[in-house]
């Protein structure tokens, strides 16, 4: 019965915060390709325009419902559905700290421990091009179809690439458990020097990483690589047809792909919630520092304010940064946020090489594309498997 | 539970294993094949053998039914249309399909007189260790013989292909 309880808590919570980062992971992105490209971005809707996204999925929420005469009506219903589903999906089995003692209760910060972790998060990432190709059947009109096609060829052609690269560093741990995974990947070289995966004797998996880093920007059809979507020739690809919430749904099923990979990238090879840098040397202060800083900064402008209002809000918001500053500081809070903290930090550094990537890059052409990912990605990662295997066996 | 797990699960199996055939959109077809590989790797999962059933999704929904779908669309297939079979087999296909399942069920009934219900969490040897041990002790040359098969089926691929890129 307890547990049923702790894991519906478990469950609530990772939700409500899931979906609350994806909300406003969307006006992260405006405001950093805004800045990239020398704009200010979204500031309209409340200060710094924090209210765009509210404002948004309101407009999403409250328009027509339209469904096009020519399309099939169940599979064109089905595809953002699928999306949706299976882009939260594999959340359940991701580990986002340590085994961790809250009001009194030990638990793993973490839904289901599965011991095939690694395979089950593959397997709803294999699925998630029916959602991309169902809406590009379903819509029965010219430019959904193609960027349907595209998009069924382009992840068929990453996800060997994406798999071989993941299949190096479970050589290295010798098991399919995230948790194990990362586990492994704790302690430190010279008591100084990170144990993570990406740099772990006796074969360190930078060239996998950066293998992974290419596919993974494919698999979630981002820029380079979103010929799916590719506006100046098919319109909008595969969503063309689709308008209101469900439109919003296959945003959402994006950006909640984007979460995932970049927290497989985190738990296969950035050593999931261990710290840069040991206990010892004080990786437990860098959070308050950071926050302790903006708020430094805050009051500091408060203080010599540009403009006459900012006397009295930049205060409270450094107020407000000291207050979270000294959360991080408590005892038995620390032990709980600390490991978030590495590992939510990894992920959204991870998601900024996202965004500073959409702001940077041109599109690539199919042919490149196809080529890029046969030619070269494929024979790396082979190569970089074989090299694994070697190093594995012989040390 | 397991018993309410199988029978959910084994009836939309069979329930789309129909559909497949009945269906007249070759897509439709198409994706209730991928709800039976679905099921059965759900089934698969209830009897303990946790990584075939991961093995399944990846291969057969992931991989082989996206190969499926991606060529209908590409060929974009319409509905098909009854060609007025002939009347031997629309009058004996069935009375055949009956025997045949009765043939079936009598073949298993024979083959497993005492059969044990199986039990969730029973089977504990289905993991990616316990299964490439057996790949690579007691089963090491029909493994290697079916690595040998891919090998040739691969060349063929190539060959294949060359032919069409020299023309």
């Amino acid at each position: 019965m307890e547990y049923y309880l702790i894991s519906a808590v478990k469950a609530a919570l990772l939700m409500g915060f899931l979906l609350l980062t994806l909300l406003y992971l969307q006006w992260i992105e405006r405001k950093v390709i805004a800045h990239v490209q020398v704009r200010i971005g979204p500031s309209r809707v409340g200060p710094h325009g924090l209210l765009q996204p509210v404002a948004d999925s309101l407009k999403l929420l409250l328009k027509e419902d339209l469904i096009p005469p020519h399309v099939n009506k169940f599979l064109y219903l089905l595809a953002p559905f699928v999306a949706v589903t299976l882009s939260l999906l594999s959340f359940a089995v991701i580990p986002f700290g340590p085994e961790v003692e809250v009001l009194g209760v030990r638990t793993r910060m973490q839904l289901a421990d599965l011991d095939i972790a690694v395979l089950f998060v593959l397997a709803v990432s294999a699925m998630t091009v029916y959602a991309v190709v169902l809406a590009g059947w379903s819509s029965n009109s010219k430019y959904p179809l193609l960027g349907g096609l595209r998009s069924a060829a382009q992840m068929i052609s990453y996800e060997l690439p994406l798999a071989l690269a993941v299949a190096a560093p479970l050589l290295l741990a010798n098991t399919l458990n995230l948790r194990e995974i990362v586990e492994r990947q704790g302690g430190y070289y010279l008591g100084l020097l990170p144990r993570w995966n990406i740099v772990q004797l006796p074969a360190p998996q930078l060239l996998g990483f950066l293998v992974f880093g290419v596919a993974m920007f494919a698999e979630t059809n981002r820029i380079p690589f979103d010929l799916p979507e590719a506006e100046n020739e098919l319109v909008a690809g595969f969503h063309a047809e689709y308008s209101a919430m469900k439109f919003a749904a296959f945003f959402m099923a994006e950006y909640a792909n984007m979460i995932t990979v970049s927290a497989m990238a985190t738990l296969l090879f950035l050593g999931g919630w261990h710290p840069l840098w040991p206990r010892e040397y004080g990786s437990d202060l860098l959070a308050p520092a950071l926050l302790a800083g903006v708020g430094a900064l805050a009051l500091y402008h408060g203080v010599n304010p540009a403009r006459e209002r900012d006397r009295r809000t930049l205060p409270a918001v450094a107020g407000g940064f000291f207050l979270l500053a000294a959360v991080f500081l408590l005892p038995p809070l620390r032990e709980v946020l600390m490991p978030l903290f590495w590992f939510l930090g990894k992920v959204g550094l991870l998601l900024w090489v996202f965004m500073w990537v959409r702001g940077t890059l041109p599109r690539f052409r199919y042919d490149q594309l196809m080529r890029f990912a046969w030619g070269f990605l494929f024979p790396v990662a082979v190569v970089n498997l074989l090299a694994t295997g070697l190093l594995v066996a012989v040390f | 539970m397991d018993g309410v797990l199988f029978l959910i699960f084994a009836s939309i199996a069979v329930v789309c294993a129909l559909n497949v055939v009945l269906q007249k959109q070759p897509i439709a077809s198409a994706l209730s094949l991928v709800g039976v590989m679905g099921s059965l790797a759900m089934l698969y999962l209830l009897l303990g053998a946790q990584f075939i059933a991961a093995v399944q999704v990846i291969v057969y929904a992931g991989a082989v039914m996206v190969l499926f779908v991606m060529v209908i669309m590409l060929l974009n297939a319409g509905a098909e249309r009854p060609t007025g079979a002939s009347v031997m087999a629309s009058a004996l296909g069935g009375p055949l399909l009956a025997v045949l399942l009765l043939v079936l069920a009598y073949v298993i009934l024979l083959a497993f007189p005492d059969p044990r219900p199986v039990r969730f969490g029973e089977f504990r040897q289905g993991g990616a260790a316990e299964l490439g041990y057996a790949l690579f002790t007691r089963y090491l040359l029909p493994f290697e013989l079916t690595s040998v098969l891919v090998l040739i089926a691969i060349a063929g691929a190539v060959v294949l292909a060359w032919r069409e890129v020299r023309k």
